[in-house]
């Protein structure tokens, strides 16, 4: 289960690959244009972290130290595909390490329609078991890390508000503020976006008392295929005093990928995922 | 006997295979050997226009390293069986995980070494032994031993007819020993319409049953209980390609809705009768069966049904060998809050020609109910981090009085080591019922375990 929790947030790193180029360039033009509205910047950010290249693959390395500084490892692949752009997404995940949840798949079909959920399934190889896993808690850790489950799946840009509360030379900071208080245990979250290309490279979450008790921030930025990429970002609980540092490696954009995200493939992972 | 030396070796060949390439990998040019063992395999290297592959003989071959794990497993009974040892379990197993491409065909190898103190014998349980290749682009092809599962139940069955280890699970082994392997080959068709999978399996493999060897149960024939000292001896269907079983699952999903055809041609898997002699039998039995599984409101519904018809007693006059069965099953699973999981499941068994077994039942056997129910509830917390996953599953049948209960703690202390302690528990009303007549064998177990 809490695999499975690893994999969506794999979602997540993939999707911090953003910020195509062209794109980008079109936009580029902070120095002499009016800041943009805050839906135009939300929706950007949300479109660039989610959805840049047709498909992808990424070999990921979650390192998290707990306050004991107690290092636990978690390793995968994972693959990515747009069922369309800005729309669903398909995601496979084949977990590497730790040793006992080895060859393990998770399989995602990401809706974003509102009213539905995804769907979701865990292979466990020893059993040659396909398991349908229900949607759960949205901020509910991934196998013990730090990040959560909506660091990786993402979080609707309906559930929140958001309003710019300062623009910097780089950055549009936006205040993101829920609608419905009692299924989040923030009282709001700041997210600093880069104004060249709005890639979110930041994150700080507050509580109640105005005291920041969590972050998430990209460490490592390339171009990957034109594709600015993150590829080491952190998150740190302050509450928890523990961090966990999320690294990608063999980062490949727009693979061609086939139609893999069915139960053939879980039964019998594709060479590419087990690479 | 004869069948596990010659699975064994088998088996060797294969992990020969896969530790071979390791060394090949090191010379510069083709090597004879990996000729042979293409030729071996049945592919010319030539004939296989994969250019990726050919222009760097190291991508021909690729070995996915050693893993596996050790483990200590120990338990007792907590309750004084006459049958039986007081130690339920106590035995230490090595398991090696190897996997390696060799052109177009994925090898496997997995198999346990075990030294157990209850029978105080060591084993070697050849677990997957398979070469698996996709000869066309819509089929996919597993020859050799292999695990094999299907159908949507949670730890009940109904159109999964392969075999399992209901020793295994009663004593307290980690629960993937509760699939037993099979030696089989399974064919898979693909198309956007609908897929079918195609198992045979030429000589019947038979679920490892509840014996007598390590847990103790009813004998009806008895009237009493059997255990290590009198268990019965079988009657085994074992005469390769004549003894076979054939299964097949037609499957498609629409929107993410799961639904399944099942058919199955074979024996029935545990003893289901017995003759003259109290030797315990198989007898012939098809399958028939249908599933249904995708998401309701928040969580993940299912149901599936199937048909046992015991084709050596059709008519269901022969009180010796099981009756013909209705089964029948509906589930449902979420998450209640923060990692916290419950999964509840309802379970049927009927007896078709229940009304015939009665009226020729010997006066001394117990007439079971003419439905059988069982109604299943799993939880799940997982706790630090996710590393101790608390957990307990029960079966409770109200028909018979009786409960099955397996809690289960689990604790990742590393990334490597692993705790688990837990228990099985069975009581009921009646010394003959399903679950109740496991009582003396309530048990208590540990284990550590290291994987790599």
């Amino acid at each position: 289960m809490s695999f499975s929790r690893i994999a969506v947030w794999v979602l997540l790193c993939s999707v911090m690959v953003w910020a195509d180029n062209e794109t980008a360039n079109q936009d580029k033009t902070p120095e002499k244009t009016e800041t943009p509205d805050v839906s135009t910047i939300v929706n950007k950010a949300n479109f660039m972290a989610y959805y840049q290249g047709q498909d992808g693959k990424s070999r990921v390395k979650m390192t998290i130290t707990d306050k004991n500084n107690t290092v636990r490892i978690r390793e995968f692949n994972i693959l990515r595909k747009d069922k369309q752009d800005g729309g669903d997404q398909f995601f496979y995940v084949y977990f590497l390490k730790p040793a006992d949840v080895r060859k393990m798949v998770f399989m995602v079909h990401k809706h974003t329609d509102i009213d539905k959920d995804d769907d979701r399934w865990l292979y466990m190889p020893s059993i040659d078991n396909v398991k349908r896993i229900s949607a759960g808690d949205k901020r509910t850790s991934f196998v013990g890390s730090d990040f959560l489950y909506e660091d990786v799946s993402g979080r609707s840009l309906q559930e929140d508000t958001h309003e710019i509360i300062e623009t910097t030379d780089k950055h549009y900071v936006i205040k993101n503020v829920p609608k419905d208080k009692k299924n989040v245990e923030f009282s709001y979250y700041n997210v600093w976006i880069n104004r060249d290309n709005y890639m979110p490279v930041k994150m700080e979450y507050y509580d109640s008392n105005n005291k920041m008790y969590r972050k998430i921030e990209a460490l490592t930025i390339e171009t990957i295929q034109n594709y600015p990429t993150v590829v080491k970002s952190q998150v740190t609980d302050l509450a928890k005093n523990s961090t966990t540092v999320m690294e990608f490696s063999n980062v490949e954009y727009d693979i061609k990928l086939d139609d893999i995200f069915t139960e053939r493939y879980l039964r019998r992972p594709p060479r590419e995922a087990m690479r | 006997m004869t069948r596990q030396c010659v699975v064994g070796l088998v088996g060797l060949a294969l992990l020969g295979l896969l530790i071979y390439p390791i060394n090949a990998q090191d010379e510069t040019d083709r090597d004879p050997l990996l000729d042979d063992i293409n030729t071996l395999l049945g592919v010319s290297p030539e004939s296989e226009p994969e250019p990726v592959e050919q222009e760097s003989p190291e991508l021909l071959m690729e070995f996915f390293g050693w893993h596996g794990f050790w483990e200590v497993r120990g338990g007792y009974r907590v309750l004084n069986d006459p049958y039986q040892k007081d130690m339920s379990i106590m035995e230490t197993r090595f398991q090696l995980d190897l996997g390696a491409l060799v052109d177009i065909y994925e090898l496997r190898f997995k198999g346990d070494a075990i030294g157990d103190l209850v029978l105080e014998e060591g084993d070697f349980d050849l677990r997957e032994g398979n070469v698996a290749f996709s000869p066309l682009d819509f089929m996919d092809i597993k020859v050799g031993r292999q695990i094999l599962t299907w159908g949507t139940g949670d730890l009940l069955f109904i159109n999964d007819m392969f075999p399992k280890d209901w020793q295994s699970f009663f004593i307290g082994r980690d629960v993937e020993y509760l699939k037993a392997p099979s030696d089989a080959a399974k064919v898979s068709l693909f198309s956007d319409w609908v897929n079918l999978d195609v198992v045979y399996t030429p000589q019947f493999d038979p679920d490892r049953y509840i014996s007598g060897e390590r847990i103790s149960f009813y004998c009806p024939m008895v009237g009493g209980f059997c255990g290590q000292e009198n268990y019965m001896n079988s009657d085994r269907p074992n005469r390769w390609f004549k003894d076979s079983e054939f299964a097949w699952r037609l499957y498609r999903n629409i929107d993410n809705y799961e639904m399944a055809l099942y058919g199955y041609k074979g024996y029935w898997k545990s003893p289901a009768g017995s003759d003259d002699c109290a030797e315990v039998q198989f007898p012939d039995l098809n399958v028939y069966g249908a599933s249904l599984r995708g998401n309701v409101g928040k969580g993940i519904g299912n149901v599936e049904v199937g048909y046992y018809q015991s084709r050596e007693n059709e008519s269901g006059n022969n009180p010796f060998i099981r009756n013909s069965e209705i089964r029948f099953m509906a589930g449902y699973t979420r998450e209640l809050a923060k990692d916290f999981t419950a999964g509840v499941q309802y379970y049927l068994e009927h007896t078709m020609d229940w009304d015939n077994l009665k009226d020729n039942l010997p006066i001394q056997m117990p007439l079971k109910d003419r439905n059988r129910h069982v109604i299943t509830l799993r939880l799940t917390q997982l706790l630090l981090n996710q590393n101790l996953r608390l957990g307990i599953f029960t079966y409770y049948s109200p028909g018979d009085k009786d409960a099955y209960l397996r809690p289960n703690a689990n604790y990742k202390l590393s990334d490597n080591i692993t705790l688990e302690a837990g228990a099985n528990i069975f009581f009921g009303d009646y010394p003959h019922t399903f679950f109740s007549q496991f009582h003396r064998n309530t048990n208590i177990y540990t284990s550590l375990r290291y994987s790599f």
